[in-house]
């Protein structure tokens, strides 16, 4: 090729369009009139085929953020602690010694409701190549799942709650996928979250996070600086899967034709990730890359626009090179595909023997695709002939920004309106479970919503790496050891539509207040956010409103804690038919403690240790609660506000705490309220405890009934669950009383019951196997 | 002078490095062996570590057990040398018929990924010298395919001769394998294979316990070389 191909205007037959083609093409795509014409103006032409299919994919929503990023731009990223902030694949935070961590999580919500076993396995193969590319190994993943109420549990007034065999199949092929793809590819689950709510019935939620970890010198960016570079294809051949897939169906909502968007479903091999990943590796640890991107949603048309707009460079790529599955592919077909489990490296001509050898000895094929060139033009050609030359910076980063409208929703004021804390526990004790408490909350603690999720930490391998110091279920956040040094990094992820439905805004902030808190409670010291906004369509002003707030409710909560947002991901459309899921925004929070000898789970560990509420006092916070939804309560109420400097002190008093190896146990209180929270660290422990009831709203404790609803079921924010030998208490409250920070003693461990100040027992063995499980039995499964 | 522990590394082998670093632990030099390697070299004993050899997307260890480095390895076993096959090394050591049965699908159909109760049943081997006779132990499962099989006759014979090294304690089966069996021997001893991770329950820091310490630590004394203190 020659000459410089930014002029080009003539096309092979099968690429070349004319205005009255291109317009039809283009909205089938799914470009508005109005990025054509953009796009024909900066082309100065009307675009070819393969043109107009990159910037279809290119400007979609998913790889555009075009409805988010004028309003992401007003979070905090920065700090001493950010490396790499949002922009690059994942970020990248400091935790010491020359160690980095980079994680991020993302969404793979739209394939995972089409096929839920490969939507769910490729989620995971995709986040763990966003961590690959930053020149870190992954060491973990976490997986947030939300799905509708899968039915088969026993509700509060005893009648069984009808099976909906939909939400079992994607309950089962999603956990299925995770663990299909988790597993195999070696890298070990440390938790998140499983939550079941009507909400989501209609879009189910897959967030996949990964971490990893490097040194400060391996840090790799997506960057393409020098001119001559070769560009390497590693991985899987290129096929027809996946075309269009995250792009596509991540971008629009769905309505009845799911069945006929299976082929948009990428495939994974988790096999040939594991390979790619030792493979890339070895590569970055012999310093062969100068530069390297993934290939995830938009493949080949995103990785060389990407790292040929970062560093202001051009790229010459030619297709014919390009390792197919099937070589009847359409030049669109290949720069589109999202076949999984690829990567583009650039290096140096000198050292493509090496790396050529070093992906043959992990059995990686690998073909030199293009290099590296002057200018800021892409030009790809086939056979020989150019098929698309566009400038690199107009697909990557000059893509629309609209902004849209938005309307806060009405509905919002009849909410607020609502008093949702007009709950007396024995009322409904006598109208539900013939005036039997204990029997009341037993059927509580068996709902799918406050079960133990064992049933699906249970598929996932959570050790291999050998670092695994918390595993899934025994804290809120999961804690790995960074190989080679004594340090841990503690992740968890949080997300609540309840909370966020009724205010989208405040329920943000307590979202992220909670994820600190549960990293907080490991005795962790947290840095840095990700996140994952699962949101509506944001062409209906009023769920586009909702995302400017959750943005808005990150941004504060993040500043105040000092967790700045190193990146994440945005999820919009997720709607069917309609109707919207409650606003969803999935923070992930990661924190670090210096000895991983010293992270603290939740359960209870000694008799005669000393049970204590610490943090904010219990307030009314019955609105968005699990206990409004197991009585049947539409949402409704008002969420009480969180205190962010609070949660600071109260964060500060754990990790001291921890790091004396006083705190015995801690848990935060969130979903479920203070019973569930007892309920974890009792049956963690294998321990009964003898309970008194906290104040609520300063109102001394009672036994009557709306005082009891609030005491075990408040999720009322900045309160977090401990225990301490009874030698240690005095420490631990004058550490409290000096940061400011409230301290109430609940009681003791020891017994074989949990006991609620007299007003219910729970026999612990009872208690232990309705809470392990009750989920299983959910689902139809066998525990035996 | 350190044992030299071979770890063998197919691709696809997951905890390998894991292998690695229990040996470490004890006291041991773990020496990386690699699936091509048509000599095991001078080792004192070889691990045969977890994971998805090849993807084993068709029969688990079916690839795996015809990689070169088997055949080495093999050889190895013949000459009476320790060698241990854990989870997928259990299952390469079957396929290549250097332990009797084979290993199915879970019974639950489902991967299942927790800790277990063991007991140990025979410790004349060198990788349950380090425990004492009946003694319970909790070590990790993580398979999807752990269950344990045999015909009636085979399952009779490993019973006989004392074969069965390791048993899932009484209601803690977590796959369906036949008669408990967790992990069994060959009839010379000296090969030993089991589904659960001993070398993920070797170190206080981590979520396991250190219940698997006694394996590596058996092995090293058992051909005496020096052991760690704990």
């Amino acid at each position: 090729m020659t000459g410089d191909a930014a002029v080009v205007d003539v096309f092979p037959p099968d690429e070349q369009l004319d205005e009255e083609r291109a317009r039809p093409l283009a909205r089938e795509l799914g470009l508005t009139d109005e990025e054509l014409d953009r796009i024909v103006e900066t082309l100065g032409r009307v675009p070819s085929v393969s043109e107009l299919g990159m910037y279809s994919v290119m400007w979609s929503e998913h790889c555009s953020y075009k409805s988010s990023r004028m309003h992401l731009r007003g979070l905090p990223t920065t700090g001493p602690q950010v490396l790499v902030g949002p922009g690059e694949n994942a970020g990248v935070v400091d935790v010491g010694d020359g160690l980095a961590v980079t994680f991020k999580i993302e969404s793979h919500n739209h394939p995972s409701a089409v096929e839920p076993v490969q939507g769910a396995a490729t989620g995971v193969g995709g986040i763990l190549r966003d961590i690959l590319t930053m020149g870190a190994r992954p060491i973990a993943v976490m997986d947030a799942l939300r799905f509708g109420d899968p039915g088969g549990w026993t509700a509060l007034d005893g009648t069984t709650v009808p099976v909906d065999p939909r939400q079992r199949h994607l309950v089962d092929g999603v956990v299925r996928g995770v663990g299909l793809y988790g597993n195999c590819v070696g890298v070990p689950n440390i938790g998140g979250e499983t939550i079941f709510d009507p909400g989501y019935a209609g879009n189910p939620l897959v967030n996949a996070l990964a971490v990893g970890v490097l040194r400060h010198e391996d840090l790799q960016l997506a960057r393409a600086e020098r001119a001559g570079d070769l560009a390497v294809l590693l991985g899987s051949a290129t096929g027809r899967d996946g075309i269009g897939g995250a792009s596509v169906l991540a971008s629009a909502t769905f309505e009845d034709d799911g069945e006929d968007r299976r082929p948009n479903v990428q495939i994974g091999d988790p096999f040939a990730e594991k390979l790619l990943i030792e493979c890339c590796l070895e590569l970055y640890h012999r310093g062969l890359v100068s530069g390297i991107q993934d290939m995830g949603a938009a493949g080949i048309a995103c990785a060389t626009s990407e790292l040929s707009s970062a560093a202001s460079m051009g790229m010459r790529v030619d297709l014919d090179r390009v390792h197919l599955r099937d070589d009847t592919m359409a030049s669109w077909e290949i720069l589109c595909s999202e076949s999984q489990e690829r990567m583009l490296a650039l290096v140096r001509p000198e050292q493509l023997d090496e790396v050529l050898a070093t992906a043959a000895r992990w059995q990686v094929p690998a073909s030199v695709i293009g290099e590296v060139v002057e200018g800021t033009t892409l030009t790809l050609s086939r056979r020989g002939e150019v098929v698309a030359a566009p400038p690199a910076r107009s697909l990557a980063d000059e893509g629309p920004v609209l902004d849209r409208p938005r309307a806060r929703p009405d509905r919002l004021d009849a909410l607020a309106a609502v008093d949702a804390d007009d709950v007396d526990l024995h009322a409904e004790a006598a109208r539900l479970a013939g005036g039997d408490l204990a029997t009341l909350l037993h059927r509580a603690l068996g709902s799918p919503m406050l079960a133990s999720k064992r049933w699906v930490h249970e598929q996932y391998d959570h050790l291999v790496l050998g670092g695994t110091v918390l595993q899934p279920g025994v804290a809120g956040a999961g804690v790995v050891r960074l190989e080679g040094t004594d340090r841990a990094v503690a992740l968890s992820t949080v997300g609540n539509g309840r909370w966020c439905e009724l205010d989208p805004r405040e329920g943000t902030r307590r979202v992220v207040a909670a994820a600190y808190r549960d990293v907080a409670c490991t005795g962790a010291r947290p840095l840095a956010t990700t996140n994952c906004l699962n949101m509506g369509d944001p062409t209906q002003p009023e769920q586009m409103w909702e995302l400017v707030e959750v943005i808005g409710g990150l941004g504060d909560a993040c500043a105040a804690l000092d967790v700045p947002v190193t990146g994440g991901n945005v999820s919009l459309y997720n709607a069917t038919r309609g109707a919207a899921i409650p606003p969803t925004p999935v923070v992930g929070i990661l924190g670090v403690l210096d000895r991983a000898g010293d992270a603290v789970a939740r359960r209870v560990r000694d008799d005669g240790d000393e049970l204590w509420l610490l943090g904010a006092p219990t307030t009314r916070g019955l609105a968005g609660s699990v206990l409004g939804a197991l009585l049947g309560r539409g949402p409704g109420g008002v969420l009480a506000r969180v205190d962010l400097d609070l949660e600071r002190r109260l964060a500060a008093v754990l990790g001291a705490s921890a790091s004396d190896g006083k705190l015995r146990s801690a848990g935060s209180i969130g979903r479920g309220g203070l019973l569930a929270a007892l309920v974890r660290a009792c049956v963690g422990g294998g321990r009964g405890a003898q309970v008194t009831l906290p104040d609520v709203d300063g109102r001394a404790a009672t036994t009557d009934g709306v005082h009891l609803a609030q005491a075990l079921f408040s999720e009322s924010p900045g309160r977090a669950l401990v225990s301490v030998a009874p030698a240690h208490a005095a420490q631990l409250v004058a550490r409290c009383e000096e940061a400011g920070v409230g301290a109430v003693r609940l009681g003791e461990v020891g017994g074989d019951a949990v006991e609620l100040d007299g007003v219910a027992a729970l026999p612990l063995d009872d208690v232990t196997r309705v809470h392990l499980d009750a989920l299983a039995g959910a689902l139809g499964e066998s525990t035996a | 002078m350190a044992a030299r522990v071979g770890v063998v590394t197919f691709p696809g082998s997951l905890d390998d490095r894991d292998a690695a670093a229990a040996v470490h632990i004890v006291g041991g030099e773990a020496v990386a062996l690699w699936h091509e390697d048509t000599s095991v070299g001078d080792v004192d004993a070889i691990i045969l570590p977890g994971g998805f050899s090849y993807g084993d997307y068709l029969r688990c260890g079916a690839v795996a057990h015809l990689a070169p480095v088997m055949r080495a390895v093999a050889r190895f076993a013949a000459d009476g040398g320790p060698v241990l096959g854990i989870c997928n090394g259990f299952q390469v050591l079957c396929e290549a018929r250097l332990l009797p049965g084979a290993l199915l699908r879970n019974e639950r159909l489902r991967f299942v990924s927790r800790p277990v109760g063991i007991d140990v049943v025979r410790i004349d081997t060198p990788f349950s010298a380090g425990y004492a006779d009946g003694q319970r132990i909790t070590l990790p499962v993580k398979h999807g395919e752990g269950r344990y099989v045999a015909d009636v006759r085979t399952l009779d014979e490993l019973e006989a001769e004392g074969q069965v090294v390791f048993r899932y304690a009484p209601g803690e089966n977590p796959n369906g394998s036949a008669r408990d069996i967790a992990g069994v021997t060959n009839a010379a001893g000296n090969v030993v294979g089991l589904m659960p991770h001993p070398e993920h329950a070797v170190d206080a820091v981590l979520s396991e316990g250190t219940d698997g310490r006694g394996m590596f630590a058996g092995l090293l004394a058992a051909i005496g070389r020096p052991v760690a203190p704990v």
